[in-house]
């Protein structure tokens, strides 16, 4: 399992390099295909409700409809049924793609487990969607798709009655099935709207917009696409001549291809069973919680940082219980909390300044807390065996630990929006070091959700806690980089390093072993 | 000059997704059936005739019996599985026992079976059972049929009209 993820991740991390020199770090649409995944889903709604003004439910009307659709409304009806098709197929693409990238990067384990378990249902009510919808256009590949499901639901035990016989013959045809199959391809999305809102309940903002950029491109190409090469039905169904030969579309149909070498029954067992398998994955093996974030009540004011920045929804404001005159006070749902810290980092109380033999800020994390860190700040500026000092906050996901070096003194916690602005203060301020680099994950890519975007909000002052204004600018780099862009660091490093040269030294009071 | 390559690398990755899309979308073909072929599909749904049979109960059992349950006959309910064979051209292709349906096999037994058959004059010889008795058969049909390639032919059964019908 690891190494699979291990080499999916490699594999991610070229394409990726790629993607964010191309379309930058932000609209990289391989860190975009969930948002991605909602985008083409409203393509698809928008031009489903569209085409159900204009179909004919009723069987024998159904095809001569979609004809008039297609070819009387070209650049209307028949742009509408193309996207239609289109950002189905690429909505597929993209979950695929998206199970595949968080799977790798193994954003999936233990807390986590909510999203990854919703998700797998939401997969099964997709291809339903895909079938049900082309089983409307009652052409040939309509009928093969009618033919060929009810043969396979007929392996399950559950009906009495073939309910092939419905497409036995053109005597035969039963419209009560079809008419079922249209209500299926309405309710069936909202179903999976449904699905797709519970999927995201445990992100706090989260992302189901792409980029404006990005919405752009992919809505661009699939109009261009549905231009070129219009969605055409294949002749009309004719439950007496067999669909020798159609055009699949293989990203929802390839079940029938797979049903002329599997058994039915066969397949819906593998079904079953890789559906399971994928629904458990969050815990193979199952991941050690690290401890969740801890409220010190003597030390919150019930300021709503925390919960503002939580980007899993752990954190919630309730009635103050401990008689301070405070409103509210932070509470901590254990259950939800990925302890990433980057309520820590939120938390105007959590600041190295504070002389308190013990600093103990109103939330942290039991296994990183604000007095070690301040410690380890410390102790790193003490290590330096060279000029032009770097200290580095960095995130545990982002690999920059390889940058420790005689000059450059890396400090690693869950993620890089743990760190209070206040740090970066301390450490230029008291001369710990010539510059602050921040490393974490890839913009707009963090482990942890937010922890970048909250970063780079604090420090430009967007967002409390904010950096101080005496900070001096030229002293601190902000780099975002995927894990495995070792050179890309090295780089930015080097970079950083040489421009700390070109500065004067730093004027910051040389901290004494007091603080 | 970069940011002209960056674009171009943009232009690029979006006509490769759509070209994906587009490609999969409907090719390659996909060959449901031999295009030389015609396709038989024999479809039945039937109730076979009880296990064992009724017994016919006394009047004295009748009374014994509560005033809303009253009946003149007992009945198992189970039914006796369906045997059908089907013969193409003299040779047996198909030879099926099929159980009632139900947890207490009291329903009917259904068969959909579908087959490829080369296009042609075939003698189609069609048989079932669906009684107790040890051998013969209580529906035969046969017919000559001349199937052309790429069409359906379907076998159906209704005793109500007689029993099976080729079309």
């Amino acid at each position: 399992m690891t190494i699979l993820k291990r080499s999916l991740r490699i594999l991610f991390a070229r394409a990726e390099a790629i993607f964010d020199w191309s379309f930058g770090q932000l609209n990289n649409p391989l860190a975009n295909l969930g948002s991605l995944g909602w985008f083409f889903f409203w393509i698809v709604a928008v031009s489903g409700i569209y085409l159900y003004i204009f179909f004919d439910t009723g069987i024998i009307d159904a095809y001569a409809s979609v004809e008039y659709i297609t070819h009387q409304q070209k650049y209307a009806g028949g742009i509408m049924r193309s996207l239609h098709r289109y950002a189905s197929d690429a909505l597929l693409v993209v979950v695929f793609l998206h199970i595949l990238r968080e799977f790798s990067l193994d954003r999936l384990r233990g807390k986590r487990f909510f999203a990854w378990l919703t998700g797998v249902p939401t997969l099964w009510f997709i291809y339903v969607c895909g079938i049900t919808g082309y089983w409307l256009v009652w052409d040939q590949l309509a009928q093969l798709v009618a033919i060929a499901t009810t043969e396979w639901l007929d392996t399950l035990p559950f009906f009495g009655q073939p309910i092939a016989d419905n497409f036995l013959n053109s005597s035969t045809l039963g419209g009560r099935f079809f008419t079922l199959m249209v209500f299926m391809h309405i309710f069936a999305p909202l179903f999976m709207l449904l699905l797709m809102w519970v999927h995201i309940q445990r992100h706090a903002r989260a992302r189901v917009n792409p980029p404006r950029s990005l919405a752009i491109g992919t809505g661009g190409s699939l109009l261009v696409l549905s231009l070129v090469y219009p969605a055409v039905s294949q002749g009309p169904a004719d439950l007496d001549m067999v669909p020798v030969t159609v055009n699949l579309d293989w990203f929802y149909l390839l079940v029938y291809p797979l049903l002329d070498v599997i058994p039915g029954g066969q397949l819906w067992l593998i079904l079953g069973v890789g559906t399971v398998v994928l629904a458990l994955m969050p815990w193979a093996p199952p991941a050690k919680p690290a401890p969740a974030a801890v409220v010190s009540l003597d030390n919150c004011n019930g300021c709503a940082r925390c919960f503002e920045d939580c980007p899993f929804s752990a954190i919630t404001m309730e009635r103050r219980s401990d008689g301070l005159a405070y409103e509210t006070e932070a509470v901590v749902n254990v259950d939800n909390c990925m302890s990433c810290g980057i309520c820590v980092g939120a938390c105007p109380t959590a600041t190295p300044f504070r002389r308190a033999s013990v600093v103990i800020p109103g939330v942290e994390l039991p296994d990183h807390s604000i007095a070690t860190l301040r410690q380890r700040t410390l102790d790193a500026a003490e290590s330096f065996d060279a000029d032009r000092r770097v200290l580095i906050y960095a995130c545990s996901h982002s690999g920059a630990e390889a940058l420790q070096g005689d000059s450059s003194k890396v400090i690693t916690m869950p993620c890089v929006g743990m760190l209070p602005p206040a740090f970066i203060d301390f450490a230029l301020s008291r001369n710990l070091a010539d510059g602050v680099m921040l490393a974490g994950c890839a913009a707009g890519d963090c482990f942890y959700r937010l922890g970048d975007e909250w970063t780079r909000q604090r420090v430009a002052g967007e967002r409390d806690p904010y950096l101080r204004k005496r900070v001096d600018r030229d002293r601190l780099s902000l780099c975002w980089l995927p894990e495995g862009s070792r050179r890309r660091r090295e780089r930015a490093l080097a970079t950083f390093s040489a421009s700390l040269a070109q500065l004067p030294p730093n004027p910051g009071k040389r901290a004494s072993k007091r603080d | 000059m970069t940011r002209l390559l960056r674009y171009a690398l943009q232009i690029l990755a979006y006509a490769g997704f759509a070209a994906v899309v587009g490609y999969f979308s409907f090719w390659p073909r996909y060959e449901y059936a031999e295009p030389e072929d015609a396709v038989v599909k024999l479809s039945l749904s039937h109730a076979a005739s009880r296990a064992r049979p009724c017994v016919r109960l006394t009047p004295q059992e009748v009374a014994e019996l509560a005033p809303n349950m009253r009946r003149t006959e007992q009945c198992e309910r189970q039914r006796v599985p369906l045997l059908i064979e089907l013969d193409v051209d003299g040779e047996t292709v198909l030879q099926l026992s099929v159980a009632p349906s139900g947890l207490w096999e009291d329903g009917p037994a259904s068969v959909y079976e579908r087959f490829d058959l080369p296009a042609g004059v075939h003698m189609i010889a069609v048989r079932l059972r669906d009684s107790a008795r040890a051998d013969g058969w209580d529906y035969t049909h046969v017919e000559e049929v001349v199937l052309e390639r790429g069409r359906y032919l379907t076998i159906t059964f209704k005793p109500e009209t007689g029993g099976f019908s080729i079309r």
